[in-house]
């Protein structure tokens, strides 16, 4: 009976909700511990099943680009939109569906941290399971990347029935569907907007069987590309959904021609950069997994706007604010390059944050090619609890030091940026800071897209 | 015409880079190139020889473990007699995290063995305990210079250990150091230095920075416009707790 631990958990949300807490996770968190199996007791209860989502970066973005394409096909999606990915947060969103005996939805939709996939995905047993890509990220929490793909390994080796959708151009990714059958693989395809070389931050640059460095004939973000071990042990699986003759229009948006087994199709994308044409291509493949229409997956590609802090645009004191979340080396060096295609010097505000959630060692910011914005910044504010240190990269990034300001206090740094920028103004928190900054600009009644 | 030349050896620059080792090169070369030395970087890669007469400061930064043990037998097998004839005639030969744990002589990972280079005497045994995680903050004295702060973050799994006749890089003020236990932070012979300390360790301590381009290109250095770069250390200090 998981009634009473349901009534229980809800009880201790609604107390954590009036006492000023956000705490998204905090119900579910309570469900567990009462329930150790209410995951995989509540999942069950969707009668479409569940699909999951994990990765480094994206699983936020490309989640919702999911949900926009089966809203359209009808039925209540339960979804763990705000990004509390962790086991908590999965049974907060499948606490907030239930009710009685049942629960209001017919599928789930469930980003996953990539550490808690291994608990995570079991008890869902997912119908669909997306895994994006791994990048070097908060090296004090989650470890080394070897060291995950070896966890997701034994996870997919204790599934069943579970269609896998895999990133060809990560090699870390690809080579978990190696002797599997049924995978689905996507990636890009278009050297117009591959990179010279394999940036600083590539991790994943070695045969996962012989050690070999890899032969890259296109990098397209960090080490994700066209790639193959020289000696011939294993190489990039022709992607089944991929997205080919890429146009990346700066800050707002792309088209692509996206190639499916079920046919092409143009889509304009009102999503930035070549990261986000991962996501997009991503999620189309999830949906065709799961049997969604070429056109209905069209359709949502090109409705969906960005998610929660992940270059969402709101409007704050009469200019125009993008939030682009930053949280690791290749996330931060892909808004870079985004930055980048802005025409004219930009004014910034960049939040560096050392909490847990961010991790506490900022060490990444010297592996994120903030070089970049070099001669392409007016003026940028440094804000969050060490400020200083990126300040301090911005300085030898070659960005004159006269344009550089600190002010730790975030509220504070806000005003600062706002205070003589020009139309436009950007944010670059890490995600505590992301939070924190959303929570000024909903106190200060800043209209936004779709999460306000 | 440069007022004098600062010769760096990279090694290993692609895959012993872990925790932003990137970093330490970029604030020796801006802080040279600030004050007119010219900076020459020569990276060394599996199964390049190296000349231990043609720089001054050989660099050694940290990888996945699986990295790190190609990178130790390349060592071993291509580059060890050279870094200890560097060492030997007083060039610095700097290592942090996983490059600290090379410049002894072994790191045992349970039933495997990993070479070192031996250039100084200390082992490096894997821990089944917690990793060694957090901001760290040390107290060195270099040459008598008077008592100095080192911070930055540490994460490893290992814990070293210094042989009898070896001394640490400095004591630790906060975080764990070594071993977790002793209170000693890296090692220190002479121009071969080693810490566990990244963050990256440059940044947040330039004056350790200048000192190392001090010392290996013989030069006094003038003084620069450093306000950023003391706050940045306030700021990794206060992280440390100190």
């Amino acid at each position: 009976m998981i009634g009473p631990a349901i009534a229980a958990a809800r009880a201790a949300g609604a107390l954590s909700r009036r006492a000023g807490r956000g705490g998204t996770s905090l119900p579910g968190k309570v469900l567990l511990h009462l329930e150790p199996e209410a995951i995989t007791t509540l999942a069950a209860r969707l009668p479409r099943g569940t699909a999951a989502i994990s990765a480094t970066n994206g699983k936020t973005t490309t989640a919702a680009i999911v949900a926009a394409v089966l809203a359209r096909s009808g039925g209540r999606v339960v979804h763990n939109v705000q990004g509390a990915n962790m086991a908590g947060g999965v049974a907060s969103a499948l606490l907030d569906a239930s009710h009685g005996r049942g629960i209001d939805g017919e599928f789930g939709l469930f980003e996953v941290d990539e550490f808690w996939l291994d608990s995570v995905a079991p008890q869902l047993r997912p119908r669909a399971l997306l895994l994006g890509n791994l990048f070097r990220d908060q090296l004090d929490r989650y470890g080394e990347l070897e060291t995950i793909a070896d966890r997701w390994a034994t996870v997919l080796d204790h599934l069943s029935g579970t269609r896998l959708v895999l990133n060809a151009d990560d090699p870390l990714v690809a080579d978990l569907g190696v002797g599997r059958g049924g995978v689905l693989y996507f990636g890009v395809e278009d050297d117009t907007v591959a990179l010279a070389d394999l940036p600083h931050a590539s991790d994943s640059k070695h045969c996962r069987r012989c050690g070999t460095p890899l032969t890259y004939d296109a990098v397209y973000v960090g080490h994700l590309g066209r790639w193959r071990c020289p000696r011939g042990d294993t190489h990039r699986p022709e992607p089944d959904v991929a997205a080919t003759n890429i146009r990346l229009d700066g800050t707002r948006g792309a088209r692509i021609t996206l190639r499916t087994p079920a046919g092409e199709a143009e889509v304009a994308l009102g999503l930035p950069g070549l990261y986000n044409v991962y996501n997009a291509v991503g999620a189309a493949a999830l949906c065709l997994a799961l049997g969604v229409e070429l056109d209905d997956i069209v359709g949502g590609l090109e409705e969906v706007r960005a998610a929660f802090g992940r270059a969402e645009t709101v409007t704050v004191d009469g200019h125009e604010l993008a939030i682009l979340l930053v949280k690791n080396p290749t996330g931060a060096n892909e808004v870079l390059r985004t930055l980048a295609l802005e025409p004219g010097e930009i004014d910034l505000l960049a939040v560096l944050n050392d909490n847990i959630a961010d991790g506490r060692d900022v060490s990444w910011i010297w592996d994120a090619d903030l070089e970049l914005l070099a001669g392409g910044v007016r003026r940028v504010v440094c804000s969050g609890t060490r400020a200083p240190e990126l300040a301090l990269r911005l300085k030898y990034a070659g960005i004159a030091e006269d344009r550089i300001e600190v002010v730790d206090d975030l509220e504070a740094g806000l005003d600062a940026a706002l205070d003589g920028a020009g139309e436009r103004l950007y944010a670059m928190p890490t995600y505590t800071a992301m939070l924190a900054l959303r929570e000024i600009l909903s106190k200060r009644g800043a209209t936004s897209g779709m999460f306000t | 015409m440069a007022d004098g030349v600062l010769r760096i050896c990279s090694l290993y620059p692609d895959v012993m880079n872990i925790y932003a080792d990137r970093g330490n090169l970029l604030v020796l070369e801006r802080r040279a190139a600030w004050r007119d030395i010219e900076v020459q970087v020569t990276p060394a890669g599996f199964g390049d020889r190296i000349d231990p007469d043609a720089h001054d400061l050989f660099y050694l930064g940290g990888g996945q473990d699986r990295d790190q043990a190609l990178c130790a037998r390349d060592l071993v097998d291509t580059k060890r007699d050279a870094l200890a004839a560097a060492a030997g005639r007083g060039a610095l030969v700097l290592g942090i995290c996983g490059g600290f744990q090379l410049l002894g002589h072994v790191y045992e990972l349970g039933d495997e063995e990993i070479p070192g280079l031996g250039l100084v005497d200390l082992r490096t045994v894997r821990s089944d305990d917690d990793r060694l995680i957090g901001n760290v903050a040390i107290e060195v004295d270099l040459d008598g210079e008077g008592p100095r702060t080192l911070a930055g973050f540490e994460n490893h799994g290992g814990r070293t250990h210094l042989g009898a006749g070896e001394q640490p890089l400095g004591r630790v003020l906060r975080g764990h150091g070594n071993d977790g236990r002793s209170g000693r932070e890296g090692v220190r012979r002479d121009g071969v230095i080693g810490t566990y300390l990244h963050g990256p360790l440059l940044p947040k301590n330039t004056w350790f920075a200048d000192w190392l381009i001090a010392r290996a290109t013989g030069l006094a250095l003038s003084p620069l416009d450093d306000r950023m770069e003391a706050a940045a250390h306030a700021s990794a200090r206060r992280a440390a707790g100190v």
